[in-house]
């Protein structure tokens, strides 16, 4: 097989985007400071799991969309993604609710 | 890349045929699926985690007076104190935070390699993979070193149980954790801790391989002689999917 070199023309980095990206990495890491402040300042209860749970969606969000593309691909794709993960939602809610009604001991 | 969607013809729809209708390439998809896939798993893990978790006894007072017990579920932050070197300072979740931190950077120079990999530039695309590459086995490294923490325990003489057996209540101690017993409280915490972070773990390795093997085929030229870096993409979205799982393994396991 005769090898020969192939001909690539490189483009320049796209310094806006690379940027962004610098950004959003910046973004997460403060959210999981601002999770760590939480963890230390507030007593374990419901208010504390509601804001360390709306923080990761604000986390997931950040990756999938920015990190994974998502918030720019076709609408169909966006779409069959999310939807199918609604489920997952109701199942967690449905579970540990029917925890608490779960007598172990 | 196949990131245009391509003009259909007036009177057409996308999904009559020629086109992709959702302007991703069939590898791209079927990882899109994959994912989704994964996803679910990792959710049965977590909501199962959720299930005994709140059928368990919380643990009742003052963190401050807090004690293991295999009677009430273990406050996350008080297990998770230690940091290596610096044994017996308590340093609660300083060390999943830096976990946390590496699996996030690794996500960042991977995104960085994909974008390198949409310009062409091979050179870019090594230094970024290695970079991702090299965050992956440290973060693989601290988990060896968490995990044989929570084996072997904290060495602070472990947690007394009283056991109905053969018709006498005998008293034993119990040290660190496996899947039968932990001392750190119920059984099925240390079940969870292996069967999570373990599952989690197993999909970091398999990442650092895939990403190796990227990292392989661009410095032979592969892709150059291919054309174009999808691959980098593709292998992009199962690594930051990876990175993903861990924001809600760390959120569920070790914040709530």
């Amino acid at each position: 097989m005769a090898h020969h070199e192939v001909q690539v023309t490189v483009a320049p980095p796209d310094k806006a985007k690379i940027a962004k990206l610098w950004r959003v990495a910046g973004i997460l890491l403060a959210i999981t400071v601002v999770e760590f402040i939480i963890a230390f300042s507030l007593h374990h209860g419901p208010v504390k799991t509601f804001l360390f749970v709306i923080l990761t969606i604000f986390k997931a969000g950040y990756i999938v969309g920015e990190f994974m593309h998502l918030r720019y691909e076709v609408k169909v794709l966006f779409w069959a993604v999310l939807v199918p993960m609604i489920f997952v939602v109701w199942m967690l809610v449905a579970f540990v609710y029917e925890g608490t009604k779960i007598v172990t001991y | 890349m196949s990131h245009t969607s391509a003009a259909v013809a007036p009177g057409k729809s996308v999904w009559d045929g020629g086109v992709s209708p959702m302007g991703a390439s069939y590898g791209k998809l079927m990882m899109w699926f994959f994912l989704m896939s994964d996803a679910f798993t990792f959710s049965g893990l977590l909501i199962t985690y959720g299930l005994v978790r709140s059928s368990n006894p919380a643990y009742e007072g003052a963190a401050s007076a807090f004690t293991f017990a295999t009677t009430h579920w273990p406050i996350p932050e008080k297990v998770f104190d230690a940091v290596p070197f610096l044994h017996g300072v308590e340093l609660p979740l300083v060390f999943v935070g830096l976990m946390t931190f590496i699996l996030i950077m690794s996500s960042v120079t991977m995104v960085l390699a994909v974008e390198a990999g949409h310009r062409m530039d091979r050179a870019a695309v090594e230094k970024w993979m290695l970079w991702t590459i090299v965050g992956g086995l440290t973060f693989l490294s601290c988990q060896a070193w968490e995990w044989t923490h929570f084996i072997l325990g904290p060495g602070n003489g472990g947690t007394q149980v009283t056991d109905f057996v053969n018709g006498a209540w005998i008293t034993r101690t119990i040290e660190g954790a496996n899947l039968h017993e932990n001392q750190y409280g119920p059984p099925a915490f240390a079940d969870f801790f292996f069967f999570i972070t373990g599952f989690h773990g197993f999909h970091v390795f398999s990442g650092v391989l895939l990403n190796f093997l990227i990292f392989y085929n661009s410095v032979t030229g592969v892709y150059d002689r291919r054309g174009h870096y999808e691959m980098v993409e593709k292998v992009g979205l199962y690594w930051h999917f990876v990175d993903l799982v861990w924001v809600f393994v760390f959120t569920f396991f070790y914040l709530v």
